[in-house]
């Protein structure tokens, strides 16, 4: 029952890494990476309890709570330089050099 | 006849992609079902550990003094996204919204005097059980947002060298205290036993009010509206 998590995790993680390489919009790019992070927090916290006693383990535990917080951190400067990146060309999207 | 084309090899792709995660999945999925039962046994280590600690709560105890650094430089990595959002878009210390609605007003009057005493409470209660110095930078971080949000300032009578102290107040003094126990007992952030408490509520409340309002910060930059160019 466990590893349903954990295995929802990976499932999430790879639903996320899908969808950022699909799609061109950034903003979806930016949403793909955090579904990622989320399927790999699920992983640390649920196999955090595999090693048998009643109480979880910490360590992964507190590196998930680090983890959300340079998430958001990493998130709030995407979305930034994504707002720069639609200011200056009118689209939330990056091109290769020869298709512009 | 071209777009044709180019459409299936777009959706060729898309099943090659799917077939390649897919394998990818399954991988891993695997791995994770034949782990071993526990390589490390750090859960034993924090167990035995955890009365030198200062905090009852293990997590806590691992976050604010097994492994302070890892939250010290969380502590960093909050104020360069700070720094970085700045550099790239001013922010201006403005409302951002014009909308001035009495249901919202009474609300977020309501609703942020308790906030910010939950978020007091997140602080207080993270010594012995679920809760710390995140959740309660998280908390104080939203009531701050819905003040933003629902058309006041909460920024106006506060900015300038006050703002700038308390966002970096948190790293500073977590500076300072990794500096302090290198000198007094000889190892990074190794907090001597009789006041590991103190030093571990100090460093929490601070950076409480770091997180706090560095979130808020962060949503300000991304939200407000760029400043007319004149």
């Amino acid at each position: 029952m466990l590893f349903m998590y954990a295995l929802t995790g990976v499932g999430l993680f790879f639903i996320g890494l899908y969808t950022l390489i699909i799609h061109v919009n950034l903003l979806r790019k930016i949403l793909a990476l955090n579904i990622m992070g989320c399927g790999v927090f699920l992983v640390l916290i649920s196999l955090a309890m595999r090693s048998g006693y009643s109480s979880p383990d910490p360590v992964p535990h507190a590196m998930v709570i680090t983890g959300i917080v340079v998430t958001v951190s990493a998130t709030a400067l995407a979305l930034v330089l994504m707002l720069k990146v639609l200011e200056m060309t009118g689209k939330a999207e990056l091109y290769d050099e020869e298709e512009v | 006849m071209i777009v044709d084309k180019k459409k299936g090899i777009k959706r060729m792709t898309r099943l090659l992609l799917i077939v390649l995660l897919s394998l990818l999945a399954a991988a891993l999925g695997y791995v994770i079902l034949t782990l071993p039962k526990s390589a490390v046994n750090l859960q034993e280590l924090v167990a035995h550990n955890v009365a030198t600690s200062g905090v009852s709560n293990p997590v806590t105890a691992v976050l604010l003094n097994f492994r302070a650094y890892d939250t010290f430089l969380e502590m960093v990595v909050l104020l360069v996204a700070m720094l970085g959002v700045w550099s790239i878009k001013e922010v201006p210390i403005e409302p951002i919204t014009d909308i001035r609605n009495p249901v919202l007003d009474t609300l977020s009057g309501l609703l942020v005097p308790f906030l910010i005493l939950f978020s007091a409470y997140l602080l207080w209660v993270g010594a012995h059980a679920p809760g710390g110095a995140f959740q309660a930078g998280s908390v104080l971080g939203a009531a701050l947002v819905l003040l933003l949000l629902s058309g006041r300032q909460p920024f106006l009578a506060f900015q300038g060298l006050y703002l700038h102290f308390t966002l970096v107040a948190s790293t500073a003094l977590f500076t300072s205290i990794a500096l302090f126990t290198l000198l007094v007992t000889g190892e990074l952030l190794k907090y001597p036993l009789a006041q590991a408490d103190t030093i571990i509520f100090i460093l929490e409340s601070i950076a409480t009010i770091s997180i706090g309002l560095t979130l808020a910060l962060l949503f300000f930059g991304i939200y407000a509206k760029q400043k007319e160019k004149q």
